[in-house]
């Protein structure tokens, strides 16, 4: 998992409540043996027309949003199926960090998972950094995730809330695996006690 | 302090317990198959790890796999080929051991691992499966995990759990006869619910389960899953020995004694703590035939298909409804005489040597009955091979029933076994859940005996009557 410290990036605006995980990736797309290359498909029915085309009209088509690391969104983002594709296709495409007013529970903690900050702020200022965001790549937007800062245009600070041992894994890049591995030492120590007559699967 | 069976596997796997409670817990044995494995695989390689015990990892193809004859000349399904080929890109990119559609080895995932000895007493096994609880038939704790974990388990050899509650069914008495280890399962999962286990580890004990041979009590530890229950256990015996003498991958000679000795430590201590106890009396148990869509909607073959009239909870009267309705049963039906148009041997539930002479007991010198089309799937291309060798597939293929290669087959609708909407089969499997067996597909699950008796008479029967 990448670490996750400071990152300056155009924010992508997507005023919708209730942005649920099959509007993130529809259930067609599910049915595949990899979890990168999701990102084409992120928003899928919002993103394209029916003939497959782009649709100028949805925010992440527009070129100043392209390379929108950041996206700022309404309530209840994420809610829906478990999915661990949502996030897998968030990730793809370019995301690193939501930040909406709250989140559905499975989803938030899926983001964790796979290296993205998902930040809760109340109503208004996420209402003011939707503005922020609308200026595009005029006006991109800093998240230190250190300090528990979001840094607007303007240079003002705004300070949000996150699990300390969570806030650890990011800031290091520890996933759950990375995490175990820190206790490899103790692993290696299990494993050198394993009985004598315990057989390896070889020679198959 | 006087410690449970599922107690003394945990203590010994924990390499290390976190602040919070949650332990590192070591796994000795990890079963991969094509369906759950493909993004654990690709994230080993994004973040350009090994797998870390290639010699405790065992990967095989059961899911997606035809089970006609022709299936060595390819797969038709593109994404099932998909799905086999990248598992065998995968296995060979990081030297996991693999049985291949093409080895007489290969079976499904629950099947084999205890057939070769390569899940034994006292092990931690994990599978990308929840019927992983299966291998706890011989005293092992195990479970299935999801994609995340099966990652998590390839890169470290370890999981973060916390652990489950200790839970004893306990089944006393001697069971009657044409009454398997799949009726006592059913029994129990009618009486506790399909939640009667949850964040449970379920031991069964007691004379009807110690007097149950290793193919009844895998079949029991196997719908442990549909009572809710994490894990099933049965504590190791001279039975238990006994079955994995002499496999491929079990200890030998001075070793298996090495082994032997330690696992005899396993049992549950006297006076040990249970959260939760059920007793049930094993001479009581009737062949049970599930009714409706949910494995806890299960009735004796003697019985009548309840009535939703007489539940008092408005909620769990309109479930009761709705599974009639997507069953096409009648309140107050007698469930003996449905007809059935299809009947499925086999699964990891009932597709072991034993379950085979079972149902080729009642097939013997019997014919199916016209208009019934029954698929006999044997578990692992070992089970096969020995059913020829000792006359069991004749005895089907006389009596007019298929006999297939080994897979998942009818189990779940994710190869080419599949009902078609409103057909009522007649199955030996573990889920009945709508359309799992194909869309609109309405599953009665029952022992390989009744299976068989259903076969021959066209409907839904006593087996008792038939021997
Ligand atoms: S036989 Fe059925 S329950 Fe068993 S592993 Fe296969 S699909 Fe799952």
């Amino acid at each position: 998992m990448d670490k996750f410290t400071r990152l300056t990036a155009p924010a992508a605006p997507l005023n919708l409540a209730n942005v649920d995980t099959d509007k993130i990736i529809p259930a067609r797309f599910l049915k595949t043996i990899k979890r990168s290359g999701l990102g084409k498909s992120l928003f899928a029915d919002m993103r394209y027309n029916a003939d497959g085309s782009e649709n100028p009209a949805f925010v992440l088509n527009q070129p100043k949003y392209r390379q929108a690391q950041i996206l700022v969104a309404g309530d209840n983002f994420g809610c829906g199926s478990s999915r661990e594709h949502a996030p897998w296709a968030l990730l793809d495409f370019g995301i690193r960090c939501v930040i909406a007013p709250s989140f559905a529970d499975i989803f938030h903690g899926n983001c964790f998972k796979n290296g993205i900050l998902p930040i809760v702020l109340p109503a208004d200022v996420c209402e003011q950094l939707m503005d922020d965001a609308a200026q595009g790549t005029n006006a991109r937007l800093t998240i230190d995730l250190e300090k528990q800062v979001v840094v607007r245009p303007d240079g003002e600070e705004i300070h949000f809330e996150v699990d300390a041992f969570r806030k650890h894994c990011l800031l290091n890049g520890l996933d759950d695996i990375g995490l175990t591995l820190e206790h490899a030492a103790a692993i290696d120590a299990y494993e050198a006690k394993t009985p004598s007559w315990k057989p390896a699967i070889n020679g198959v | 302090m006087s410690r449970t069976l599922f107690d003394k596997i945990w203590d010994a796997h924990v390499v290390e317990r976190l602040e919070d409670g949650t332990c590192v817990l070591y796994i000795d044995r990890h079963l991969v198959h094509e369906v759950t494995s493909p993004q654990a695989f690709e994230g080993l390689r994004l973040a350009g790890r090994k797998v870390r015990r290639v010699d405790e990892t065992i990967a095989v193809v059961d899911h997606n796999i035809p089970t006609d004859a022709d299936r060595l000349n390819g797969i038709n399904e593109p994404e099932s080929k998909l799905q086999i080929e990248t598992l065998e890109a995968n296995v060979a990119a990081f030297g996991v051991p693999y049985f291949p559609v093409s080895d007489a080895r290969q079976g499904i995932v629950h099947v084999i691992g205890p057939e070769q000895g390569i899940s034994l007493p006292g092990f931690t096994i994990v599978c990308g499966d929840s019927h992983t609880s299966t291998h706890g038939a011989l005293g092992a704790l195990a479970f299935g995990i999801g994609t995340s974990e099966v990652e998590h388990v390839l890169a470290t050899q370890t999981l973060l759990q916390k652990p489950a509650k200790n839970m004893l069914v306990r089944v006393d008495g001697v069971l009657p006869p044409g009454c398997t280890g799949k009726d006592i399962v059913l029994a129990i999962i009618g009486k506790i619910g399909t939640a009667g286990g949850t964040g449970h580890v379920i031991e069964f004990g007691g004379e009807a389960i110690r007097a149950l041979d290793m193919a009844g009590r895998l079949t029991v530890c196997n719908m442990s899953i549909e009572a809710g229950a994490r894990a099933g256990l049965i504590a190791p015996d001279e039975t238990t020995f006994e079955y994995i003498e002499g496999r491929p991958y079990a200890p030998k000679g001075e070793d298996f004694e090495k082994a032997v000795a330690y696992w005899k430590t396993l049992p549950s201590d006297e006076g040990a703590h249970y959260d939760k106890i059920v007793v049930l009396n094993a001479a009581e148990i009737v062949p049970q035939v599930t009714w409706g869509t949910s494995p806890e909607a299960v009735i004796p073959i003697t019985g009548t298909v309840p009535d939703p009239q007489a539940e008092p909870d408005e909620a769990r009267r309109a479930q009761l409804q709705q599974m009639l309705r997507y069953m096409d049963l009648q309140p107050g039906q007698k469930i003996a005489g449905t007809k059935v148009d299809v009947v499925f041997i086999g699964s990891c539930t009932n597709s072991r040597i034993e379950d085979m002479r079972a149902a080729a007991a009642v097939a013997k010198g019997r014919h199916v009955a016209p208009g019934v089309r029954v698929l006999v799937v044997p578990g692992s291309g070992l089970v096969k091979a020995q059913a020829e060798a000792e006359g069991l597939a004749k005895i089907f293929t006389d009596a007019g029933f298929e006999w297939r290669e080994a897979g998942c087959s009818m189990c779940l609708g994710m190869n080419p076994d599949k009902l078609t909407p409103g057909q009522r089969c007649a199955s030996t499997s573990n889920r009945n859940f709508e359309g799992r067996q194909g869309p609109g597909g309405r599953t009665h699950l029952l022992s390989p005996a009744m299976a068989a008796a259903a076969a021959v008479t066209g409907v839904l029967t006593d087996v008792r009557e038939l021997v």
